[in-house]
């Protein structure tokens, strides 16, 4: 008989003993090979740093975020890198190595706020809509197609505006920064799984609870709800690296969080956009180079997860015979077309997918 | 898909299953019309969803000039402008006006925003092509090269060279091109489209198109075409290249998904080449869902746009859109956004038109 | 086919050896394989998933993925006889000159293997220009040559449409010109006619036929269907586990099978009439009265129709069928893809909508359903879907996917609680209790495909609806399945509707056979009587298609395919 594929699908594949092996990243981690895993723990170890360094930035920072003086007076303003200040001082008179540490604390807050908020609202609804599908299906795909369209930046400008009018407290600034990254998001994790849904729910085994007779809630929560979440953590870790992006962005144009709120690298590129022309470096390579590695090392993490979820793109294993078009995660960080293959290998151990 | 079934997809002259049927045939008239219709909801779900958003903290007046004016200056203010009208008359009458083309006026420079549109709008459309065009150029053949080594050094280094694309955000690799090209090497101006004098002698020029390059063309003054192509290599390069790492990415996924495809294996097997499998089996049908997907990046385009005029003082609709922020007038900033939405739904209107012409199953 | 005359060798291969580089470590998928294929003749290598069959055929041309390993030698000759050479490590141009020109492939699923966006003559002039010189004119003129002669009507128009334009068939037809405007030595036909309905793979192994009469090629064809064998192929090779198990001419194989695999295999091979016996006794253990009871399933005026969307006209998969399944009776609905068979099943489970006309469906009336009203119905009927391996959730173990009618229904608590009826059930089906707690990926398709039994049954339902249940599955598998089917429905007396594209599969089981054609039910009736004596030319066409297990039946079946064609 003709089987196509007998392409192993480890990452669909949480059957077996769910032991700490089997949890996400792990599992991923230990079939990854070759370049892909060195991808993999590449942005595992920046990953790891950028939150270590959050978690612990008031014992590495020498410095506070909003301090301008120490006992020997104040700072000054574009002081050089020296033993007092190893990245040297901003326009501001502030440290950057102090504010550089102090920074990863602010963007893991956006982040977790950012990334919970949407991440509930944008299953709930993309389950909910995806399996009743109907007139309000269909109202709320186009709204998220018309609000994914757009540009995320732009739109959580306009959501800043809103919560704060602009200017921030700590705990305003985060929050407005998070929650108008929430609503960008939203729209992208509901196309994910409702897409990933309306898949689903036409599969074998959901029509066989169905002709079982099971309700709709039960289908839902039992055989629709944690299929169709199996591509999320990835998205999760593309979505982190575009709310660093947009925390930044907005900082940037100064709809972000005050200086003496919080340390954010945005912000304080914005502030040394001017140093440039006079040649003062150290005020804008830092906070930069922060962003680019904690957005680095999260986007390899994602990257790899989806290579290792998608058949098409694992490595070789699947070679040259895995089953047509699955689902990729554009960069944008939302999935086009379905997820996951549910294709569960055939008789196990078997390659007889090549004498087909 | 473990197994195949051996009920067979397409009977002979019958028609197999009707998902099949709705996915083929159709007609691209109907088709074009959908989605014709379709920019409709897209630019009132949008601008509808900004209005409210920018009224729920109050009225734009108050938030420009509350603490400037006295408060019965303001009150005098607001009520010129109607803003104490109830907010869903103030919603139709803004509805009515965008019907008519009329977004609104500035408040900080009292300047319709469609002439925002058209003074600051050429100039990011230059950016925007110059960028395209770097994003194309890299972007594209980058992607082929890493799909067709896949797990190879080669694709390693190019996929983190996207992922640094995408993970620098414009204002940095901005800076960072201005510290190397322009304060280290001094070959590159720091900001601007154009030296001051070159952009006296352009504006001198009838009828300017304010796209400064077919302008310096027009004025046939070769210093200047030089002056301002010199002036848009770094802003060109730096947006081009934000664009690039997603276009890299997009092109390797898919090239990788159609090279593992039965008709590439059929051709091979045929004794087509290699280079030919890869730029006319593999290429040509993964051309489709990239088109479709490069029309969502118009909203990365356009964000970048933002930042990166900015960074480079470019004066585009980006920088000006910095610039009434700042100023706190967010008559302008909804303006301006709501405008943009109507470019994204006809910009994504095109690019699904080019993805329909590409594909012979949409056009027969 | 013995001829006096030397026939020369075009395929040699001796002491091939493959193996694939996996996770797993080194798998072996072909150890010590020697075959040779003469001039003019079709050899066919059958075996089920996982012999090595389509690999071993895949290294005539190169074409193995790069884990593989080969060793051996892979001799290729030219038509002509000129040249020849070894494969295994030929590499870039060199492989590509023999790929084609030599040795040309046919593959599985005609849809796939031709790219969307060029036209098909583009593709076809493609393989002759990678071979050799030709202006366009020329080129176009072989391409439409080829075409006509594969039986494409008005070639010359049809080379610039698109895939798409075709149908299965003729897609097939258009990889098989591909194939011959190059003129190889040998074509490789891998499962050609697999994803193909009945009555289209007659014709394409008709056309097979030709490549090898008309066109002089060899064809080494891979399948696992008996019946196809024993209408074109002269030489078999029988793989099992990566090696040759027996090999013969195509007579002898069938009349007198050496070897124990090859003679299980052909026993496993359903065959046409087998049935009438069967139905027979079943009809004479049946009590008086079954005929007057009332029916279990009932259609009357049956029409089914999928809304046409965007001003497309709609589809309608059931047009006006009337049928009916008394209790314990075994229903068989035959027809192709697009006949309307699977709906009918979905309908009767509540999956689809009756557009018109009545369904009764355990004394409840479909035409109208309501999910709410029909839930009580749900219990008494079980599913059997056709693809084992998508229809068990993939997160839940197998001994939980079958306590959930048994929860649902609230027989039992929860799947902890279940579980002793849960190990009746498996046991029942012959698999042992320890598979419960194994995840469906774990278990091979005849396995699941118990399994989905096992579940379908937890209930003790009165009516069975299994829709293709043995589709996917190997034809020894198929045949235990098939078996255990039987056994089941004797021991617990359910009603069944069993439907399958196979009429040899149906008449093993069914008490009535139904066959359906683009939504009419075109003829009811025993197996004996439909298959005895089909009035409907339709049913006849389809019988006449079908090719059975014994070449000199099939010869003669053929003569009257041919005939009927006309």
């Amino acid at each position: 008989m003709a089987t196509a594929t007998p392409t192993p699908t480890p990452a669909a594949a949480p059957g077996g003993r769910r032991t700490w092996r089997t949890l996400p990243v792990v599992l991923q981690l230990r079939q990854s090979v070759g370049l892909q895993r060195g991808m993999l723990v590449a942005g595992l170890v920046l990953t790891g740093i950028f939150l270590f360094t959050a978690i612990f930035a008031p014992l590495l920072a020498p410095y506070e975020f909003d301090q301008l003086r120490d006992a020997n007076g104040p700072f000054g303003a574009q002081a050089h890198p020296s033993s007092n200040h190893l990245l040297g001082t901003t326009v501001g008179g502030y440290d950057v190595l102090s504010r550089v540490i102090w920074g990863t604390r602010t963007a893991l807050a956006v982040i977790v706020v950012a990334v919970l908020l949407s991440f509930f609202a944008g299953v709930l609804l993309g389950l909910v809509s995806g399996y009743f599908g109907g007139w309000l299906d269909r109202v709320l795909v186009v709204v998220c197609d018309a609000i994914y369209a757009f540009p995320a930046l732009l739109l959580s400008i306009v959501v800043a505006i809103v919560i704060s009018g602009g200017q921030s407290s700590l705990l305003g600034g985060i929050l407005a920064a998070a929650i108008s990254i929430t609503v960008v998001f939203i729209p992208q994790y509901f196309r994910v799984v409702r897409a990933e849904t309306v898949r689903i729910k036409s599969e074998a085994f959901v029509e066989s609870a169905r002709v079982i007779g099971a309700s709709n809630g039960r289908i839902m929560a039992r055989h629709v709800l944690r299929n169709a979440t199996r591509t999320l953590p990835l998205i999760l870790t593309l979505n982190c690296s575009e709310a660093i992006l947009t925390l930044a962005g907005l900082g940037f144009l100064g709809f972000g969080i005050q200086p003496t709120a919080a340390a954010e690298w945005g912000y304080d590129l914005k502030q040394s956009l001017a140093d440039v022309s006079s040649g003062i470096w150290w005020t804008s390579i830092f906070p930069g180079v922060a962003i680019v590695l904690t957005v680095l090392g999260i986007t390899l993490v994602g990257e790899s997860l989806n290579d290792l979820a998608d058949p098409r793109l694992r490595g070789r294993r699947a070679a040259g015979d895995g089953p047509p078009p699955a689902g990729t995660v554009e960069p944008g960080g939302a999935v086009v077309g379905s997820g996951l293959a549910t294709g569960m290998p055939d008789a196990p151990g078997a390659i007889e997918g090549y004498s087909a | 898909m473990t197994t195949t079934t051996t009920e067979p997809a397409t009977g002979s002259t019958e028609p197999a299953a009707p998902a099949a049927r709705r996915k083929n045939g159709g007609g691209l008239g109907s088709y074009l019309l959908i989605r014709f219709l379709l920019i409709f909801p897209t630019i009132f779900i949008l601008v509808t969803t900004v209005f409210f958003l920018m009224r729920a903290t109050g009225d734009p007046i108050t938030a420009a000039l509350g603490g400037r004016l006295p408060a019965d200056q303001l009150q005098q203010r607001v009520h010129e402008a109607g803003y104490d009208r109830p907010l869903i008359a103030q919603y139709f009458s803004y509805l009515g006006d965008i019907a008519h083309g009329d977004f609104g006026t500035t408040l900080s420079d009292r300047r319709p925003v469609v002439d925002v549109l058209k003074t600051f709008g050429a100039a990011s459309l230059e950016l925007a092509v110059y960028s395209l065009l770097v994003a194309f150029i890299v972007g594209i053949p980058l992607g082929l090269v890493a799909a067709y080594k896949r797990d190879k050094g080669p694709d390693a280094g190019l996929r983190v060279f996207a992922i640094l694309c995408y993970a620098t955000p414009p204002f940095f690799s901005g800076l960072l091109l201005k510290l190397i090209f322009s304060v280290g090497l001094g070959w590159l101006p720091v900001a601007g489209r154009a030296s001051t004098g070159t952009e006296i002698e352009l504006s001198t020029l009838p009828n300017a198109t304010n796209f400064y390059l077919i302008d310096a063309i027009r004025l046939g003054d070769s210093e200047a075409i030089k002056d301002v192509l010199q002036h848009a290599v770094l802003p060109s390069v730096t947006l081009g290249l934000l664009v690039a790492g997603i276009f890299l990415r997009l092109v390797r996924t898919n090239v990788i998904g159609t090279l593992g495809s039965g008709y590439v294996e059929a051709a091979r097997s045929r004794g087509v080449a290699e280079s030919r499998l890869l730029r006319k089996h593999a290429y040509r049908p993964a051309l489709i869902p990239i088109i479709t997907v490069i029309g969502l990046q118009i909203a990365a385009l356009l964000g970048g746009a933002v930042l990166t005029e900015t960074t480079f003082e470019w004066k585009g609709l980006g920088f000006q859109l910095a610039q009434y922020l700042t100023a706190r007038d967010f008559v302008a900033v909804q303006g301006i956004v709501a405008l943009l939405a109507v470019i994204v739904a006809l910009t994504n209107f095109i690019v699904d038109i080019i993805a329909a012409l590409i594909d012979p199953r949409v056009r027969y | 086919m013995t001829t006096a005359e030397p026939m020369n060798t075009v395929v040699d291969i001796s002491d091939l050896e493959i193996s694939f580089a996996t996770d797993a470590g080194t798998v072996d998928a072909v150890t010590g394989v020697t075959l040779q294929v003469q001039a003019g003749e079709v050899l066919a290598i059958v075996g089920e998933s996982g012999s090595g069959k389509t690999v071993t055929a895949r290294s005539i041309l190169g074409l193995l993925p790069e884990t593989a390993r080969v060793r051996g030698a892979v001799v290729l000759t030219s038509k002509d006889g000129s040249d020849s050479q070894d494969v295994v490590p030929l590499r870039g141009s060199a492989l590509r000159e023999v790929r084609g020109h030599d040795a040309a492939m046919v593959f599985q699923e005609p849809s796939t293997s031709l790219n969307p966006v060029y036209p098909v003559g583009w593709q076809i002039i493609e393989g002759l220009r990678a071979h050799g010189k030709y202006s366009r004119k020329e080129a176009r003129e072989k391409a439409i040559d080829v075409l006509r002669r594969v039986g494409i009507p008005d070639p010359e128009e049809r080379i610039d449409h698109y895939p798409h334009q075709f149908s299965g068939g003729q897609k097939q037809r258009i990889v098989i010109a591909q194939a011959l405007v190059l003129d190889p030595g040998v074509i490789i036909a891998d499962e050609p006619t697999t994803a193909l309905d009945v009555t289209v793979q007659a014709e394409i192994l008709e056309l097979l036929r030709r490549c090898r009469d008309d066109f002089g090629a060899a064809i080494v064809l891979i399948t696992h269907n008996m019946g196809v064998v024993a209408d074109l192929a002269d030489q078999v090779a029988v793989m099992y586990q990566g090696e040759i198990v027996e090999q013969a001419d195509v007579r002898t194989l069938f009349s007198a099978p050496k070897d124990p695999y090859t003679q299980q295999l052909l026993a496993a091979v359903p065959r046409l009439g087998q049935g009438v016996e069967h139905t027979r006794a079943r009809a004479a253990r049946r009590a008086e009265g079954w005929a007057e009871a009332a029916p279990v399933v009932e259609a009357r005026d049956l029409r089914i129709v999928y809304p046409g969307r965007l001003r497309k006209p709609d589809f309608v998969a059931v047009d006006g069928v009337s049928f009916s399944i008394r209790p314990g009776e075994v229903l068989g609905l035959v027809g192709e893809s697009g006949s309307g068979k699977t709906t009918i099943g979905r309908a009767i489970a509540g999956l689809t909508k009756v557009t018109d006309g009545s369904l009764q469906v355990l004394g409840a009336e479909m035409n109208g359903f309501k999910e709410r009203t029909f839930r009580p119905v749900r219990e008494r009927i079980g599913f059997v879907f056709q693809d084992p391996a998508a229809s068990f959730n993939p997160l839940l173990t197998i001994a939980d996917a079958v306590a959930e009618p048994l929860v649902v229904h609230k027989r039992a608590k929860d799947g902890g609680a279940a579980r002793p009826r849960v190990d009746e059930l498996l046991e029942a089906v012959q698999l042992p209790r320890a598979f419960g707690d194994r995840y469906p990926h774990e278990l091979s398709g005849g396995q699941r495909q118990r399994a989905s039994l096992a579940r379908a049954l937890a209930l003790q339902p009165e009516l069975l609806i299994a829709d293709e249940p043995t589709s996917a599955l190997d034809v020894s598998v198929q045949a235990r399945v098939l078996e255990l089917f039987d056994e089941l429905q004797k021991e617990l007396g359910f009603a069944a509707l069993f439907i399958s594209h196979d009429l040899a599969v149906v008449d093993l089981l069914a008490d009535k056979i139904a066959v359906l054609y683009r939504g009419q039910l075109v003829e009811e009736g025993t197996g004996a009587e439909v298959l005895g004596a089909p009035k409907h030319p339709y049913t006849q066409r389809l019988l006449a298609s079908l090719p059975v297990p014994d070449p000199d039946e099939q010869a003669r079946r053929r003569t009257e395919w041919n005939a009927l064609r006309e």
